[in-house]
């Protein structure tokens, strides 16, 4: 994990709502560390958040810190603007974290449009959009 | 095998409105248009109609995705109806059909009126685009009528198309199929197209045009796209043997399992066809990846090998070993959303396609409707 992990973009994303499910997961970035839905019972990765196991039914759910690599599954270019605030065109991937099993969708920020590939291995960032931290990635730096 | 609770259903009758881009017409009046053509079509009138059955119904979601529900449509044509269902959480924009057969198998309906109405093309200019529906406020925030889902894509910028791209790029990531090969799914649905006078998009496609059509999430290109436009699609769903059999569409299997897989199986499990029994298949093609998707998993192809299928295009032509999309798909006639594939294929197993009926007088026609979880796949018979 960089130091520098809270990114200035420029410009504000739209900010998710906040409730039971999905606190943890939109403000886990307050201290830099991305953290991803847990059993503590059976240890199955589960994203998006939810408040039971889908594999042991198990309520024993935590929000668990996660190294925060990964490497690209899948990624597009995209050319049309969707939001208000978000200038096209930017790359959305689909990120395979490293240490824990399951895809995020997600950013990939500061990197040239035309130089990603699958495989690709990134790290996570934030950007601040009101009470919310919400995960991106970028290209790791050799 | 006995009989599955699908041979007490047949498709008695279609109808479709008039379909554009801009009609500038009220969505009610293009669902009358179909509901009148498809009861009038099976031999009925409105009053033998008892049952109501649509996707999505009258429920607010992106601009102009619904035109009408089951409320306006009774009370449009006056029905007296002993049963309706409308609604999205359904196995695909043809789960509506499904239900309808349920009822009738049931004995709750004898003939059911079946809908699908968009007018995307029309509303987009009075509510906005799609992206209008991301429920975003001036300053960015995702409102608290919106999907709980948005949260998942609105803050990245994740529209629809993006959704088909990621899946595209690493299915061809995967497989090794190339654009070119992708590209014959839109260029035969526009030679399709050329032969259907209702189709939106009739002039001819090259492969070139599609290699140099505007990007718009890539590898996802313009092309890879179906049309948003106005329309309504109707069908009747009658209890067997209460209509004219010799103009009967029959329902072989189907299958409403979550997931495009899923469904597939469901469909063969219920069946002593095989893949090799498809005469004609008019599969989904929300974009082009989904298409491809439905293909492989109905079996008309090992998996990853459906690059090879398209490879050059004449095996899915209207002469080829499989035909696919031969109206003009939604790639070419229009985002009918399932139900115009349906229509299509209703019209093909009657002979009735005119100058694109697919020759030697298909007998099973496969339509699917949906992607990923959202899905259903159905095994159409000809009259008898």
């Amino acid at each position: 994990m960089s130091t520098n992990s809270i990114v200035d973009e420029g410009f504000l994303r739209p900010e998710p709502p906040l409730t039971p499910r999905t606190t943890a997961f939109w403000t886990s970035g307050h201290d830099g560390v991305l953290r991803i839905t847990r059993c503590e019972d059976c240890g199955q990765w589960m994203h998006p958040p939810r408040p039971i196991c889908r594999v042991c039914q198990s309520q024993s759910i935590s929000s668990t810190a996660v190294a925060g690599t990964g490497n690209v599954f899948s990624f597009t270019v995209n050319r049309y603007q969707w939001s208000p605030t978000i200038e096209p065109p930017y790359v959305i991937a689909e990120i395979a974290l490293d240490d824990a099993d399951v895809i995020l969708m997600t950013a990939l920020i500061e990197c040239e449009i035309d130089a990603v590939s699958i495989g690709m291995p990134v790290e996570v960032c934030f950007a601040i959009s009101g009470d919310t931290f919400i995960p991106l990635f970028r290209p790791v730096v050799p | 095998m006995s009989a599955n609770f699908e041979a007490s259903a047949v498709v008695s009758g279609i109808g479709m409105s008039r379909v554009g881009r801009r009609l500038e017409l009220d969505p009610w009046l293009l669902t009358t248009e179909a509901a009148l053509e498809a009861i009038s079509d099976a031999g009925l009138t409105t009053d033998d109609i008892d049952g109501i059955s649509t996707y999505p119904g009258a429920v607010w979601s992106t601009p102009g995705i619904t035109g009408a529900g089951c409320d306006d449509v009774r009370s449009l044509l006056g029905l007296r109806t002993k049963w309706h269902s409308g609604g999205g959480e359904r196995p695909g924009q043809l789960g509506a059909v499904i239900d309808a057969m349920l009822a009738v198998h049931a004995g709750l309906a004898t003939h059911v009126l079946c809908f699908r109405t968009v007018w995307e093309s029309t509303a987009q200019q009075y509510l906005g685009g799609r992206s209008a529906a991301l429920n975003k406020s001036a300053d960015g925030k995702i409102l608290p009528f919106g999907r709980e889902l948005d949260q998942w894509t609105a803050p990245y910028g994740i529209g629809y198309p993006s959704h088909g791209a990621l899946r595209m790029q690493r299915y061809m990531a995967e497989s090794g199929a190339t654009r070119e090969q992708f590209a014959q799914l839109a260029v035969v649905s526009r030679a399709n197209a050329g032969l259907n006078p209702q189709a939106i998009h009739r002039d001819p496609m090259t492969v070139d045009d599609y290699l140099t059509s505007r990007m718009i999430s890539d590898p996802l290109c313009l092309f890879d796209c179906d049309v948003p436009v106005d329309g309504s699609v109707a069908v009747i769903v009658s209890r067997t043997g209460t209509t004219d059999s010799s103009r009967a569409v029959s329902f072989q299997a189907i299958g409403s399992a979550a997931g495009v897989d899923e469904s597939c199986s469901m469909m063969w499990s219920r069946t002593d066809l095989k893949p090799s029994d498809i005469d004609i298949a008019e599969i989904y093609d929300g974009f082009t990846i989904y298409a491809v998707e439905w293909i492989e998993a109905l079996g008309l192809c090992g998996n990853y090998e459906a690059g090879e299928l398209l490879e050059g295009g004449s095996k899915i032509s209207l002469n080829g070993e499989i035909p696919m999309s031969t109206n003009g798909g939604q790639l070419s006639a229009g985002r009918l959303h399932g139900f115009g594939s349906f229509h299509e294929a209703c019209l093909q197993l009657r002979g009735e396609a005119e100058k694109r009926q697919v020759p030697n007088s298909p007998q099973i026609a496969a339509v699917t409707s949906g992607a990923e979880s959202f899905s259903s796949a159905l095994l159409l018979g000809a009259p008898r």
